[in-house]
């Protein structure tokens, strides 16, 4: 009897230990019996952004390190219960350019087996990786694009927008419309962005009761604004919006200074990031209001992630580095939940998630797959105001998530 | 009319023509500063035959350099117009002599893909250095505001670049027609085998005045630095304007550099106030206009090759 018992609890043992061999072969790697759930036993991120152009320092490799953050934190929650207990992260460089990104978001989902990719400045980049991702099931949450197409007419089941887009940034302007602010000259760069941002901002002004004098658009890129700006000028309007981006921006930024322009009226800046802010120098933008996605300086939550962001990389995060953690953090999270890094499992978990984390406040995931958050209308400080480098935003107010987004567009279907 | 006209200044015929007056002060202005950048141009191919395609990195170096002068060591703008100018005509010096000298008999391609090759080389090592973002600089103390003249209000900075690029591109200009250094480089330009012939070492004046062509690219970068967005790529743009402007003014002409430089800054600010979304395409409609009809350019000599 007490032979049979102890042949048969080796016997168990060896077929357990079976298991767990098969287990490990397939596996390769720490296993924890979890990695079976994990297509090609691992979750592979990819970050696919500007890591050498205009849009580097707003995102860029800098944005890789939030991700690898992000990892960190996940793993650190979950230890030897993550399910994604193997993590890798890939990343390239598509150059903004939606031909690069559509054969680099090809090669990452092929062959390097990313089984998401994030960020992806570059609106018409943007387009180009959701259509690949819808054709491959996998995931994509883009973070630094702006474009409503993404969760309109071109949005898909397994594209997400995470941090903004050009509505969410057009809100400031009605912010600006009831301080008095009622007319409006708005000089954008012709092409599918500032297209886009000028029908945003011409919505929100007429919307808060206000009129748009004048939409002047501009060559892109350009450098020279000088005739642009007296033309903006010439109605005599409240505020002068430009919609220009990086190096267009600062060029734009300096001769609107120059031409006086600035004691007569208020500068509303389309879309900006503090990177732009650090390079042209706080006192050329002094008093310029714009809608921010998130402020490293904010509170203490957002403060204390800073500073770890800052260990690493030297730098203050913009909200696009902060974004790109957030969305990395909670995709795995959605891995926890659902057990699997399935795409449409991760997906069913996703959809109508409701997020708190340090970018995201009063976060909710929508049926059309943007994510609505609270947003802030900030003012660039005076010099005088600045405490310490990179403190350069002063918060007017916090718009709650429910009035910082338009309803879910229904021109979506998924 | 007849009546008693209240407010003559209020009338739109009035403002229309504020505004154009306004337009033309500021093409004009944008145009002293083409034609300063595209002097370098101009006299590098004169003299050595060589198409420089990095002059656009150079007057990003110059604007580059003015803002690390101003952020790093306190150096004000007025002393980087003289500091800059000096350390780019011993940069220009230093590429002549170890790269662009080699290549001088070859056909003028090897020295265009050169130069090229160097553009990408210097925009790439600032951004490595500096980021893409750019780099912050002030209007120099004052400069600053506005002047009125009339009805017609204009930055005080444009003002003086407008003024200090006249007098560079007239003393450039009397330097290579009124100085016996001047007649010499033309000539050596011109006839290098009769000049050489006459006892002149021509070689010898080959180096500096590639060292000068690049001292101005990088004078006009330390003149952009206060107006303009220091990022490694400014010059990327701005080389293809000053290309056209060369062309148009007839490749290697001084004087051609220079009336094209003032007419397209001429154009490009009536196309921004008219005609928008065309405003860069009518400096390149210019240029198809001006080779058609004068293949040489405006003061271009006839070539063979034309």
């Amino acid at each position: 009897m007490g032979i049979t018992k102890r042949t048969g609890t080796a016997f168990a043992t060896l077929v357990a230990g079976g298991v767990l061999l098969a287990g490990c072969a397939g596996g390769g790697g720490p296993s924890t019996g979890a990695t079976s759930e994990l297509t090609n036993d691992k979750v592979v991120i990819g970050v696919l952004n500007d890591q050498s152009g205009v849009y580097k320092d707003l995102s860029g490799p800098n944005s890789v390190e939030a991700v690898r953050m992000a990892i960190a934190d996940y793993q650190e929650k979950y230890g030897d219960d993550a399910v994604a207990s193997e993590i890798e992260v890939v990343t390239a460089d598509h150059q903004n350019k939606p031909d690069v990104a559509n054969t680099q978001a090809q090669a990452m989902y092929d062959r390097q087996n990313a089984d998401i990719i994030l960020d992806v400045p570059a609106s018409s980049a943007a387009l180009a990786v959701s259509t690949v991702a819808a054709e491959k099931q996998k995931l994509y949450i883009n973070i630094g694009a702006a474009t409503m197409e993404l969760t309109g007419a071109s949005c898909n089941k397994y594209t997400f927008h995470w941090a903004y887009n050009t509505q969410m940034l057009a809100k400031g302007a009605t912010g600006l419309v009831e301080d008095g602010g009622e007319t409006w000259s708005i000089v954008y760069p012709d092409y599918a962005f500032g297209q886009d941002m000028l029908k945003s901002f011409s919505e929100a002004v007429e919307g808060a009761g206000g009129t748009v004098n004048e939409s002047i658009a501009t060559p892109f890129p350009n450098d020279n604004f000088a005739t642009f700006i007296t033309k903006a000028q010439s109605t005599n309007p409240d505020v002068i919006g430009t919609m220009q981006a990086g190096g267009d921006l600062i060029n734009f930024v300096k001769q609107f200074n120059q031409s006086g322009a600035r004691d007569t009226t208020t500068l509303a800046v389309g879309l900006m990031f503090i990177t732009d802010i650090h390079s042209l120098g706080v006192e050329e933008f002094a008093g310029t209001t714009f809608t921010d996605a998130w402020y490293w300086n904010y509170d203490d939550q957002n403060r204390e992630w800073a500073d770890r962001f800052m260990e690493i990389t030297d730098t203050r995060p913009s909200f696009a580095h902060a974004a790109n953690y957030s969305a990395a953090f909670q995709y795995l999270e959605a891995i926890q939940r659902a057990g699997t890094d399935d795409a449409d499992a991760v997906v069913a978990e996703l959809e109508g998630q409701k997020i708190d984390d340090v970018f995201l406040r009063n976060g909710e995931i929508r049926a059309d797959h943007s994510v609505a958050h609270d947003t802030y209308l900030a003012k660039v400080k005076s010099p005088g105001d600045v405490k310490e480098e990179w403190d350069y935003e002063e918060i007017i107010t916090t718009l709650p998530a429910a009035q910082a987004y338009a309803p879910v567009q229904e021109s979506c279907s998924l | 009319m007849g009546g008693i006209s209240v407010h003559p200044l209020e009338t739109q015929e009035n403002r229309d023509m504020e505004d154009f007056i306004q337009y033309t002060v500021q093409g004009l202005s944008a145009g002293g500063f083409y034609a300063l950048a595209a002097l370098g141009l101009a006299v590098i191919f004169g003299a050595l035959g060589v198409v420089n395609f990095a002059h656009g990195a150079c007057y990003m170096l110059g604007a580059v350099g003015a803002a690390v002068l101003l952020g790093t060591f306190n150096i004000n703008f007025w002393a980087a117009l003289v500091i800059i100018p000096l350390l780019m005509f011993g940069f220009g010096v230093l590429i002549e002599r170890l790269l662009i000298q080699w290549l001088l008999r070859l056909d003028i391609l090897y020295n265009f893909l050169l130069t090229f090759g160097l553009a990408l080389l210097l925009v790439d090592l600032v951004k490595r250095e500096y980021g893409v973002s750019g780099l912050p600089y002030e209007v120099p103390p004052g400069l600053e505001g506005l002047v009125t003249i009339g009805s017609v209000s204009i930055q005080k900075y444009q003002l003086f670049v407008f003024a200090f690029s006249v007098v560079i591109c007239l003393a450039v200009w009397l330097l290579l027609t009124r100085t016996r250094v001047g007649m010499i480089v033309r000539a050596a330009t011109e006839e290098p085998e009769r000049t050489r012939a006459l006892g002149i070492n021509v070689g010898r004046w080959v180096t500096p005045i590639f060292g000068f062509g690049i001292a101005l690219a990088g004078l006009a970068g330390v003149l952009a630095a206060p107006f303009r967005a220091i990022t490694a790529s400014m010059g990327s743009n701005f080389i293809i304007v000053l290309f056209a402007i060369v062309v148009i003014g007839g490749l290697g002409s001084i004087l051609g550099a220079v009336v094209a430089g003032f007419l397209v800054g001429l154009v490009e600010a009536y196309g921004q106030a008219y005609a928008p979304s065309f405003s860069q395409l009518v400096i390149f409609i210019l240029m198809a206009i001006v080779i058609l009809v004068r293949p040489a350019g405006l003061f271009g000599r006839r070539q063979e090759a034309v």
